[in-house]
C-alpha cells in the first residue's frame, strides 16, 4: 500500500487561487468538516459580485470558523471571542464603500457575541454574516452552546442536552434583517447565491450554513463519519422559503430541515442610508473636512 | 471666534473638561467615536455625536463598551482616526480588545475618566484607583502609553498627545483623566493650529505579494488600511511579519521584541514629566492627575515654613519615567507619593529610587487635600 498523499499534494491550482491564501492550506479543519465548502461558496458568492476583491473586507471572532478570514485573500481580520460583528462595524462606518463580511461560528457569534448580533440586526448595519453552525464549540474539544440540539451529548451535556437551542432565522428575521437564509454545506450552489445575495442587499444578510463537524459533535451523537450528517442532510432537508419560521427549529430528531431564502426584503434603508438622509436633512453629514 | 462646524476652535473658552478632551480629539483628527455612556465620561460621548456630524465624522453608540472597543479598533483599521470614552467599569470590560489593539498594533485612545472603585463604586466621584489597570488590565505583557491631566486645559492639550502618540507607534493610548478633571470647567485656550501626526503608511503602490504589514524591518511598521489593495492579514493570535498566525516561541520573540521596543525605544520622546520648586529640594513629591494640583499647594505650604519640597508631576504614567524617577532619587532624600487611591503607583516609583518612598494614600471620592499632604510629608521629614 502507498503512502497516503496530502490532497494539499494533489493539484497545483485552484480555481478560486486568487480568493483564497493558497500559501496558507494546508488548513487547519478536520476531514469531514463543513468549512472548506463554505468558504469556497463563500468565495465563489464574491466572484459573482459587481465589487472588486480589494473593496471585500473578511471579519472573523474565534474559534474553527474563526480561522475563517486566514484563508480569504482580501484585507482580513481575525478578532476576539464574540467581537467580530462591532469590529467589522467599525470598518464599516468608517468606510462604507467596503463589502464587510463578518464569518464565524455559531458559539462566536450567539453565545459569547449575541448581543452584538443583536444590535448589527437592529441597526440593519450593512453587513453579510455568516454563521457556519455546527451545534458545538469546535474548537476547545466539542463542548455544547446555544445551538446544540436538546439531548445532543457533547463534552459538558455528559447526560444530553437540557437547554433550548436558538432557532437562528427565526431570531434574525424577528429583527428585522432584510436577508435570512439557511443552507447546508450540501448545498454549496444554493449556499453561495443566497451568500451573494446578503452582500447585495441593502442591509444586514444573515446566513446560516448547516455544517457536519464529526469530530466535536457527530461521533458523540450518531454521525460517526461527516458524511454521515451530510445524509441526514440530504435526507431531511426540505426547501421551504415559505415556511412560518418558527416551525424551522433544529433538533436532529428526523424532523425536516427547513432551508431557504426566508426574508428577502429590498425595502428597508441600512444603517448608513438612514443615517446620511437624516444628517443631510439637517444640514450635516455631507463632504466636510 | 470659528464656527461650530470648524475642526478647530481656535480662541479662549470655559470648558468642562470632559468637553475639552473631545474638543482635542477633533482638533487631532478624530474622525470616529464608538462608545457607550457612563459616569463621569458621558460628555465625551455627548460632544461628540454633535461635533462628527459637523466635520465629516462618524458617531455610533454601541450596545457595551466591549463593541465601542472592538468598534474603535476596526474603526483605525479602515484608516479613521479613532477614540472611545469610559470610566473604570467600561475600562475593565474594554481591556481584551485594548489587548487586539495592541497586538494589532491598531493606533486608538481610550480615555477613562476615572472614578470611584472597585465594581460599580462611586460613579460621580473621583478615584486615580485605575493607574495600574491602565498598565496590567489586559492580559499578556504588553506596553501602554497613558496620560494623567489635571486641568480641562490638559484635557484639550494631552488628548491631541495621545492621539499623536497612538498614531507615532500605532498604540492604543489612554487619557487617564478622573472625575475632578472630567468634570472640573475653566478656560481652555485652543490655539490656531494643532501638530497632528498621522501613522506611516506604506510608501509604495499596493503589492499584496511583496507588502508585510508587521514587517520587522520597522519599530513601528507602515500600516495599510482596510480597501488599500494590500489584502493584508491581521490577527489577535502570535503572528509573522506578513500577519500570518505562528504559534512559535521564535515568532512570539521577534513579535514581543518589536512590540515593548517601540514604546522602550522611544521612552525619552513619550515621557513628560515637570519639576515643580526641585532645584534645591530634600523632599519631593510625586503626583499625577488631579492630585498634583493639591501636591503643588503642599509644595508652596512646605515652602512657607521653610521645609525644602518638590514636586515631580508625573504628565505620562506610563511608559514609566525610570530615568526620571532614579534622578529624582539621586537628588533628594525622600520621595512621597500622593495619588487618590490605596498606594498603586507608589510600587514602581519604591522600585526605581535608591532613597525612602513613602506613599500619600486616599480611599478616593475627593482629591487628596493640600494640607493632608503636607502633613505626610512633614512625617517623613520631621
Amino acid at each position: 500500500m502507498s503512502a497516503p498523499v496530502s490532497p494539499a499534494e494533489l493539484v497545483d491550482e485552484h480555481p478560486d487561487d486568487d480568493i483564497l491564501r493558497g500559501e496558507r492550506i494546508p488548513h487547519i479543519w478536520c476531514p469531514g468538516c463543513g468549512l472548506g465548502t463554505s468558504i469556497k461558496a463563500f468565495a465563489e458568492a464574491v466572484r459573482a459580485t459587481e465589487w472588486d476583491l480589494d473593496d471585500h473586507v473578511v471579519v472573523s471572532g474565534i474559534g474553527c470558523t474563526g480561522r475563517a478570514a486566514g484563508y480569504i485573500n482580501t484585507d482580513s481580520y481575525h478578532t476576539t471571542h464574540g467581537r467580530a460583528i462591532p469590529f467589522a462595524t467599525g470598518i464599516k462606518v468608517v468606510n462604507p464603500d467596503l463589502q464587510v463580511s463578518v464569518i464565524s461560528g455559531d458559539g462566536d457569534l450567539f453565545n459569547i457575541g449575541g448581543n452584538h448580533f443583536i444590535h448589527a440586526a437592529r441597526r440593519n448595519l450593512d453587513l453579510t454574516v455568516i454563521c457556519v453552525n455546527n451545534f458545538n464549540y469546535g474548537m476547545t474539544g466539542g463542548q455544547f452552546g446555544a445551538t446544540t440540539p436538546q439531548e445532543a451529548t457533547t463534552a459538558t451535556t455528559p447526560y444530553g442536552n437540557f437547554e433550548r437551542p436558538f432557532n437562528l432565522p427565526l431570531l434574525a428575521a424577528s429583527l428585522g434583517a432584510p436577508f435570512v437564509a439557511r443552507w447546508t454545506s450540501l448545498h454549496p450552489r444554493r449556499l453561495s447565491k443566497a451568500i451573494r445575495k446578503a452582500m447585495e442587499i441593502d442591509g444586514l444578510g444573515f446566513v446560516e450554513v448547516i455544517s457536519p463537524c464529526p469530530e466535536g459533535f457527530g461521533k458523540a451523537n450518531s454521525f460517526e463519519e461527516g458524511l454521515d450528517q451530510m445524509a441526514y442532510f440530504q435526507e431531511h432537508g426540505v426547501i421551504d422559503p415559505d415556511r412560518d419560521l418558527r416551525e424551522a427549529g433544529i433538533n436532529l430528531k428526523g424532523e425536516e430541515l427547513v432551508l431557504g431564502n426566508f426574508v428577502e426584503d429590498e425595502e428597508t434603508d441600512s444603517y448608513m442610508d438612514v443615517k446620511r438622509a437624516y444628517l443631510s436633512e439637517r444640514g450635516m453629514g455631507g463632504d466636510a473636512e | 471666534m470659528a464656527s461650530a462646524a470648524a475642526p478647530l476652535l481656535t480662541g479662549e473658552h470655559f470648558l468642562k473638561g470632559d468637553i475639552a478632551s473631545a474638543e482635542g480629539a477633533i482638533a487631532a483628527g478624530c474622525r470616529f467615536f464608538a462608545g457607550y455612556p457612563i459616569t463621569p465620561a458621558s460628555e465625551v460621548a455627548e460632544r461628540m455625536s454633535e461635533r462628527l456630524p459637523e466635520v465629516g465624522g462618524e458617531y455610533i453608540q454601541m450596545e457595551d463598551e466591549l463593541a465601542s472597543m472592538a468598534a474603535i479598533a476596526g474603526g483605525s483599521n479602515a484608516g479613521a482616526k479613532s477614540m472611545t470614552a469610559t470610566s473604570g467599569p467600561g475600562v475593565s470590560l474594554m481591556n481584551e480588545n485594548i489587548g487586539l489593539a495592541v497586538i494589532t498594533e491598531s493606533p486608538c485612545v481610550i480615555v477613562n475618566v476615572q472614578r470611584g472603585g472597585p465594581s460599580t463604586g462611586m460613579p460621580t466621584l473621583p478615584a486615580q484607583g485605575d493607574v495600574m489597570q491602565a498598565k496590567y488590565g489586559s492580559h499578556g505583557d504588553y506596553p501602554i502609553i497613558a496620560y494623567a491631566p489635571d486641568s480641562p486645559q490638559e484635557m484639550f492639550d494631552l488628548t491631541v498627545s495621545a492621539f499623536n502618540a497612538a498614531e507615532a507607534y500605532r498604540s492604543p493610548v489612554i487619557v487617564l483623566a478622573d472625575q475632578t478633571v472630567g468634570h472640573m470647567t475653566g478656560r481652555v485656550h485652543i490655539p490656531e493650529s494643532v501638530e497632528t501626526v498621522d501613522r506611516p503608511r506604506p510608501a509604495d503602490e499596493p503589492n499584496p505579494e511583496e507588502f508585510l504589514p508587521f514587517d520587522a524591518e520597522h519599530l513601528v511598521p507602515p500600516m495599510a488600511s482596510a480597501g488599500d489593495g494590500n489584502r493584508v492579514h491581521v490577527t489577535g493570535l502570535t503572528h509573522d511579519e506578513r500577519g500570518y498566525p505562528d504559534i512559535d516561541t521564535d515568532t512570539q520573540k521577534q513579535m514581543m521584541d518589536r512590540l515593548m521596543g517601540k514604546i522602550d525605544e522611544n521612552r525619552a520622546d513619550i515621557v513628560e514629566t515637570e519639576a515643580y520648586d526641585l532645584d534645591d529640594a530634600d523632599v519631593a513629591l510625586v503626583a499625577y492627575g488631579s492630585t498634583s494640583r493639591s501636591a503643588r499647594q503642599a509644595v508652596r505650604d512646605l515652602r512657607a515654613e521653610d521645609i525644602d519640597a518638590g514636586l515631580l508631576r508625573v504628565v505620562t504614567p506610563w511608559p514609566f519615567p525610570e530615568d526620571e524617577i532614579r534622578a529624582l532619587s539621586r537628588a533628594v532624600e525622600h520621595i512621597v507619593v500622593a495619588e487618590m487611591n490605596l498606594g498603586q503607583y507608589v510600587h514602581p516609583v519604591r522600585e526605581h529610587a535608591d532613597v525612602p518612598v513613602d506613599a500619600h494614600t486616599h480611599q478616593g471620592g475627593a482629591i487628596p487635600q493640600p494640607a493632608e499632604i503636607a502633613d505626610t510629608v512633614r512625617e517623613v521629614v520631621g
